[in-house]
């Protein structure tokens, strides 16, 4: 650490004015601008009305009289509190099965090395290249006469599309960084691949599932456009959807509880991701590097 | 205990009881390991079955299963379905009859998927010029020594963390035509008389629409680049220093050139998922006024879900795919190019 800021010390020539204005500037600008829509958010979400649409009266970067009655409004004259266990349901269930799938998928292709496994991999890194958006309408056809429109298994069964290629490709990666010595000494020793996969790369590979799994998780907890188009019934509906689609009514907006909904949604995911930060860096510039 | 009394009984001939402890007593302290680990002693367990696990294109074969029937069926086949469906006149309800290059024909003569194709290109254009330039501008900034370096990268993320959509409503908010934030700061420090209708004309809706895609792909340029930025050596930074080029010609000529291979595969991505954006638009201004800001994918949508018409959606969608393929030659020529510059293979 010092050896590095000494570096620094020496490579920057600038002055302290110099490097407030050319550093510490933009960058507070920056954090100030990416954080502003959430502090919004929440400054809305704790207004009351006559506050909210007045900003001649009160300022409107700052909250005079909090209240919870947007919050209130929100969790009990809403399906919102269903809202959020409908859309944590299908987040881990779709993270269940997508973290199953990739797990073997990964290890199959790093480690059993078969014929043509440089294949496989490429063909699952191209299938994270296909877009929902062009994916939606047969998967809505498919959906149909499956007869699951309507229903979680929907969401469940499709997250996986986009689950699966990304899950397997970071714990690709991570595998990669397991030494294969550990795995040929357990082989001499006589154990089986199974055993091996079960008792050595899985236990060795629990930092890599979990950031996959928060990866998968947060990735359902956002998906927009299945759930959009593969639920109707209103108490079925996810977060995102529901708050865009149940939230509006007519014309008349009710920011509060709009926002309430938006904070709401977005702090379950913004906690998970406080707590893996570390984890969740490291294996987002892993995957890029890769 | 067990194998302590067994070693006084036997004790008779000390060597023979040594030898009796040895085989009793060593095998004894790995017990437990060896409860766990059967296989370790189990030849005769080594069935048919076991065997069969072990081979090896067998249990390839199991392991690739789950993964590739989940993405055999729900994505390579609607895929190969999609495009099919792009030549019926499918609708909701209904199962359509080929009718050839029919859907594509009209939307040759379709004004608004014209306008949406252009309006894709121009959105995909301008906020993938502002997602990089913003965004390898913070990384350069988050790559300097500053205090606080690992709590600021988290709080940098965030936009990229939450919800597209709940912070595309917020944006919603923010433009409101009345109330909208910026119009009161901005009419607050006396730039404007009044209030801006940032949704309410084509062309401010775009630029909104654009200013938040860029907010929303800030994070990720940001923080993926500045991983690439951590990987060139200070070394090369010192050498073009001591040989006196200023700050601008190392940034052209050092940082630039080592951070093509991580900026072009950003780039493909960035380039992709703005391409085939949805929720952004759909969530602000739901391809209005008069679907004017339409993009290929939220057009796609209308015309196919809520409008029925499942087999011009899907000639919309079909009709994004040569982008995307060339999005992708590009990533691969990227990597290529990338193997070719460290002068080693990267597998």
């Amino acid at each position: 650490m010092t050896d590095k800021s000494e570096r620094q010390g020496a490579l920057s020539w600038d002055s302290i004015p110099r490097r407030v204005v050319t550093v510490y500037v933009p960058l507070v600008l920056f954090i100030v601008v990416l954080l502003f829509p959430f502090y919004w958010m929440a400054v809305t979400t704790f207004k009351p009305n006559n506050e909210l649409y007045n900003y001649k009266d009160y300022n409107p970067f700052w909250v005079h009289s909090p209240t919870l009655q947007n919050v209130k409004k929100l969790l009990f004259d809403t399906d919102y509190p269903q809202w959020l266990m409908t859309t944590m349901g299908i987040a881990a269930a779709a993270t269940v099965i997508s973290i199953f799938a990739s797990v073997l998928a990964a290890y199959a292709i790093q480690r059993l090395r078969f014929r043509g496994s440089n294949w496989v991999g490429l063909s699952i890194y191209l299938a994270y290249l296909v877009p929902p958006s062009i994916l939606f309408i047969p998967l809505a056809t498919m959906v149909f006469k499956l007869g699951l429109f309507d229903s979680p298994l929907a969401l469940i069964l499709t997250y996986p599309t986009f689950l699966i290629p990304f899950c397997t490709w970071l714990l690709i990666g991570y595998f990669k960084s397991i030494p294969y010595e550990l795995e040929e000494c357990a082989l001499i020793d006589g154990a089986t691949r199974l055993q091996i996969l079960r008792r050595i790369t899985l236990p060795l590979a629990v930092p890599g599932l979990i950031s996959a799994g928060i990866f998968a998780f947060t990735l359902s907890w956002n998906e927009f456009i299945y759930a959009l188009a593969f639920i109707q019934s209103s108490e079925k509906k996810t977060v995102p959807v529901a708050v865009l689609t149940q939230l509006v009514q007519g014309d008349d907006y009710q920011w509060g509880a709009l926002m309430a909904g938006a904070l709401f949604g977005s702090i379950p995911v913004a906690l998970l991701y406080s707590f893996f930060v570390e984890y969740y860096v490291s294996s987002l510039t892993g995957a890029v590097k890769e | 205990m067990a194998p302590a009394s067994r070693f006084g009984h036997t004790s008779v001939n000390e060597s023979a009881g040594e030898q009796m402890s040895e085989n009793a007593v060593l095998p004894g302290t790995v017990l437990a390991p060896a409860a766990a680990h059967p296989w370790r002693w189990s030849p005769p367990r080594d069935t048919w079955v076991i065997r069969l696990f072990d081979y090896k294109p067998f249990l390839a074969a199991l392991c690739l299963f789950p993964a590739a029937a989940l993405l055999l069926v729900f994505l390579t086949y609607p895929l190969g379905l999609g495009m099919w469906l792009a030549f019926t006149d499918t609708r909701i309800g209904r199962s359509g009859v080929w009718v050839g290059l029919e859907n594509f024909e009209s939307l040759w003569h379709d004004r608004i998927f014209w306008l949406s194709v252009t309006n894709t290109l121009i959105y995909t254009g301008v906020a993938t010029v502002g997602k990089f330039g913003l965004g390898l501008w913070l990384a350069l900034l988050l790559n300097e020594n500053i205090p606080f370096k690992s709590l600021i990268r988290a709080i940098v993320l965030v936009p990229w963390i939450v919800p597209t959509v709940l912070s595309a409503i917020a944006f919603w908010w923010i433009y409101d035509p009345q109330f909208s934030i910026i119009s009161y700061m901005l009419r607050g420090a006396g730039m404007i008389e009044g209030n801006i209708d940032f949704l309410g004309s084509p062309w401010h809706a775009r630029l909104s629409l654009i200013a938040a895609n860029i907010w929303r792909g800030i994070p990720f340029v940001a923080i993926s680049l500045l991983a690439g930025l951590q990987t060139i050596s200070p070394s090369l930074y010192e050498a073009a220093m001591l040989d006196g080029a200023t700050a601008w010609q190392r940034f052209v000529h050092v940082t630039l050139p080592m951070l093509m291979p991580v900026l072009s595969v950003v780039l493909t991505f960035s380039v992709l998922f703005t391409f085939t954006d949805f929720q952004l638009v759909y969530a602000i201004t739901r391809g209005g006024p008069v679907n004017s800001t339409h993009l290929m994918a939220t057009l796609a949508f209308q015309r196919g879900i809520p409008g029925g018409q499942l087999g011009e959606g899907a000639a919309i969608a079909v009709a994004m795919i040569p982008f995307l393929v060339a999005a992708t030659l590009i990533s691969y020529f990227g990597l290529a190019r990338r193997k070719w510059q460290q002068g080693e293979s990267n597998d």
